[in-house]
């Protein structure tokens, strides 16, 4: 059972230092750090999905980029096949960075304009001077083409980005990252700049590579509805911590901590189910990333919060198999 | 009389390459109070709708048949004095992002009470004494009007846009994605908001989105787009529950409903068509798995289907039901 998880994140941290201004930070050099990541945990297992729903800068992307040690973290540890990733071992780090991939949000933008799609696909081979013949490169493209439901391949080679819609440009960046054969898939946001009707199509794309490879996945994602709908377990973070994960349906359906309530309380759908109901907002706003909170981060939101909440930071604690709360009061919601 | 008739409105256009026809004889209404979802696909002319009724078109962008009446004065036949006059006061829009228009360097307060004096001649201090209600009305602190952007989150510098389109009392206020960039529980805030406003000033809102989930909650109607025509037009509930359209049918099933059964959606194969070049017959033709050679060959005219409630199908009934 063990070794089918692929990667286990432990308490991993990221804290950026800050300058609040060119004066405290001449004068008095009490840098604030800004806690991106603060004590993050999860396992991901082979052929598994979790998805890390959250608002803008609760962190999903730091925790995404520190997991492949794009940056640097400040504590923590990450395991990759049940080994520490070992960031200052240059050959390690090669092969890990090519069985780990991250598919970024805009297509537009992790595509280089000036490369046709052959090039962009055949990176990777190339950087890691894995190909030696140009049949051999041509053959690896297209099965990975393939594979992204570009068909036929061949049509796409020889054009640019601005030559496909968004959904292909989209295939393109997930074909570029399957050629390397990955057995895990960091995809932050990968449909958020597409129309509704061509994002299913990147989804079954992604489910049938996971069906069919038993790759993992971390899913990033902002839409709590399309996190339910394509993955096996969801973890709700908050200005860095997760205050919440299990499995999709528990979470939407019995979600326990007072943020995860709210948020399934105003999740918009399809049809009219909530029609003319006040939204039940939650009140305020999200603290400063720089403030220091000593006890729970959703403190100063929380209608439930207690004394103890301002000063203790709780743990997840497990309410029912496989389903973790970090809330002082998870038994009793 | 409704407060807003749109009537084979044509907007197009004129580029090297050739003419667009972005808004393609399309027709609504708008009644006091009454709130409309505009949805469709990217480039479908959504925004081109929204630009026409507030005559806000770049110079390229021309209005080439239809009337826009409001309180049945036809806006079309406006002349350019004519439009600033009225602009503003009629309708305003709130763009996606239009919280980044705000000038960094200058107080919200003052940059709202300047457009302000910009449209009625009032003095600074009348201005800003407005300002300050206004911000009530958008519940935010009066005194957040001496605040610069920088110290405003998104969702209140939304806000303070919403306000700024209330300056001039306008009888319609579009939404063009006013939550698009904003986080979930913000985009609640500010839909809530908006909400509150059109029943309290009795205000037309036309709520411009791709995402049909928030339609069903906001608005009274919904019409649907699709290469610069509404396909479907109706009732929120006879959108959702009384589909007439294939376009319609498969938009909704791209979305997720968490109280139904977990299916990944089909989708919608394709690309939507070639304004350039409209094929002749049905534009959602070459997508539509229920196409037949009629549709072919010949575009649609938008049918009653129910009160109130229009598609433009050749096989409607059969879509309505539940085909
Ligand atoms: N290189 C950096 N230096 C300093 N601060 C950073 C850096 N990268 C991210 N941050 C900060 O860390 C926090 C978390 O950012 P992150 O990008 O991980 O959020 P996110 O959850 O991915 O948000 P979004 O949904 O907007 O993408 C934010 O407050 C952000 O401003
Ligand atoms: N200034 C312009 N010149 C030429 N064509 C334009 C111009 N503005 C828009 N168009 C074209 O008109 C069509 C409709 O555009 P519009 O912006 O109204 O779409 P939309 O439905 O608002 O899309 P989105 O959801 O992406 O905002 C598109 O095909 C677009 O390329
Ligand atoms: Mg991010
Ligand atoms: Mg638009």
């Amino acid at each position: 059972m063990g070794d089918d998880i692929i990667v286990e994140v432990k308490d991993l941290k990221v804290h950026f230092e800050t300058k609040k201004s060119l004066a405290t930070d001449l004068f008095h050099k009490d840098k604030k750090p800004l806690k991106a990541v603060d004590g993050v945990s999860f396992q991901i297992r082979k052929g598994e999905i979790l998805s890390l729903v959250g608002e803008s800068g609760s962190g999903k992307t730091t925790t995404g980029k520190a997991i492949l040690q794009l940056v640097k973290p400040t504590g923590g540890q990450v395991f990759f096949h049940g080994e520490e990733i070992k960031s200052r071992d240059k050959y390690y780090m090669k092969g890990f960075r090519q069985k780990a991939q991250m598919i970024f949000q805009d297509p537009y933008q992790s595509v280089n304009p000036r490369n046709v799609v052959l090039d962009i696909v055949a990176e990777p081979l190339d950087v890691n001077g894995l190909v030696k013949t140009e049949e051999e490169r041509n053959e690896r493209v297209k099965i990975a083409l393939e594979q992204a439901g570009m068909i036929p391949a061949e049509e796409f080679y020889y054009r640019y980005p601005y030559e496909l819609s968004g959904g292909q440009r989209q295939r393109v960046v997930i074909a570029s990252s399957m050629i390397m054969e990955p057995d895990f898939i960091i995809a932050d946001e990968p449909v958020s700049m597409l129309d509704a009707s061509i994002r299913t199509g990147i989804l079954r794309l992604m489910m049938d590579l996971r069906d069919r490879k038993q790759l993992a996945y971390l899913f990033i994602t902002h839409d709590l509805s399309l996190a339910w709908l394509i993955s096996d377990r969801i973890a709700i973070m908050y200005l860095g911590k997760i205050m919440e994960i299990g499995e999709a349906d528990e979470i939407i359906h019995r979600g326990v901590h007072p943020y995860t309530k709210a948020l399934t309380e105003i999740m918009p759908t399809p049809g009219v189910n909530n029609r003319g109901k006040k939204r039940n907002v939650l009140p305020g706003e999200t603290p400063n990333p720089t403030e220091r909170i000593n006890g729970c981060k959703f403190f100063s939101r929380c209608y439930r919060a207690q004394e103890i909440c301002k000063n203790e930071n709780p743990d997840l604690c497990e309410v029912s198999p496989n389903h973790f709360v970090a809330c002082h009061f998870a038994r009793e919601l | 009389m409704a407060l807003l008739e749109v009537k084979h409105l044509k907007t197009y256009f004129d580029t090297l390459k050739g003419q667009y026809k972005a808004v393609d004889d399309v027709n609504f209404d708008l009644e006091y109070g009454e709130a409309l979802g505009l949805v469709g696909e990217s480039g479908c002319g959504k925004t081109t709708c929204a630009l026409s009724i507030a005559r806000l078109l770049p110079k390229e962008g021309k209005i080439y048949g239809g009337k826009i009446l409001l309180e049945g004065t036809d806006m079309v036949q406006l002349s350019d004095d004519q439009i600033r006059e009225k602009r503003w006061k009629d309708v305003s829009i709130v763009f996606q992002g239009a919280m980044n228009a705000l000038n960094p360097v200058m107080k919200v307060g003052d940059q709202i009470a300047e457009a302000i004096m910009l449209h009625e001649k009032i003095k600074k201090e009348d201005a800003l004494r407005r300002t300050e209600r206004l911000f009530e009305l958008v519940e935010m602190p009066a005194d957040r009007i001496r605040n610069y952007p920088h110290e405003f989150s998104g969702g209140m510098k939304q806000r303070a846009m919403i306000a700024m389109a209330l300056a001039c009392n306008p009888k319609i206020i579009i939404g063009d994605e006013p939550t698009t960039a904003l986080d979930v529980m913000v985009q609640a805030q500010i839909l809530n908001l908006l909400e509150k406003l059109r029943r309290e000033l009795n205000m037309g809102l036309i709520l411009i989105t791709h995402d049909l989930s928030i339609l069903g909650e906001t608005c009274d109607k919904i019409a649907v787009m699709y290469a610069g025509k509404i396909v479907e037009i109706g009732m929120v509930e006879d959108i959702f529950e009384r589909t007439a359209h294939p376009y319609t049918k498969r938009l909704i099933s791209c979305f997720p409903n968490i109280s139904k059964d977990k299916v990944i959606p089909a989708g919608i194969e394709g690309i939507p068509q070639n304004m350039l070049e409209p094929q002749p017959g049905c534009s959602f033709y070459p997508r539509c798995h229920l196409a037949t050679d009629l549709c072919k060959t010949e575009v649609p005219t938008s049918i009653e289907v129910g009160k109130k409630h229009f598609s433009a199908c050749h096989r409607a009934s059969e879509v309505l039901n539940g085909r």
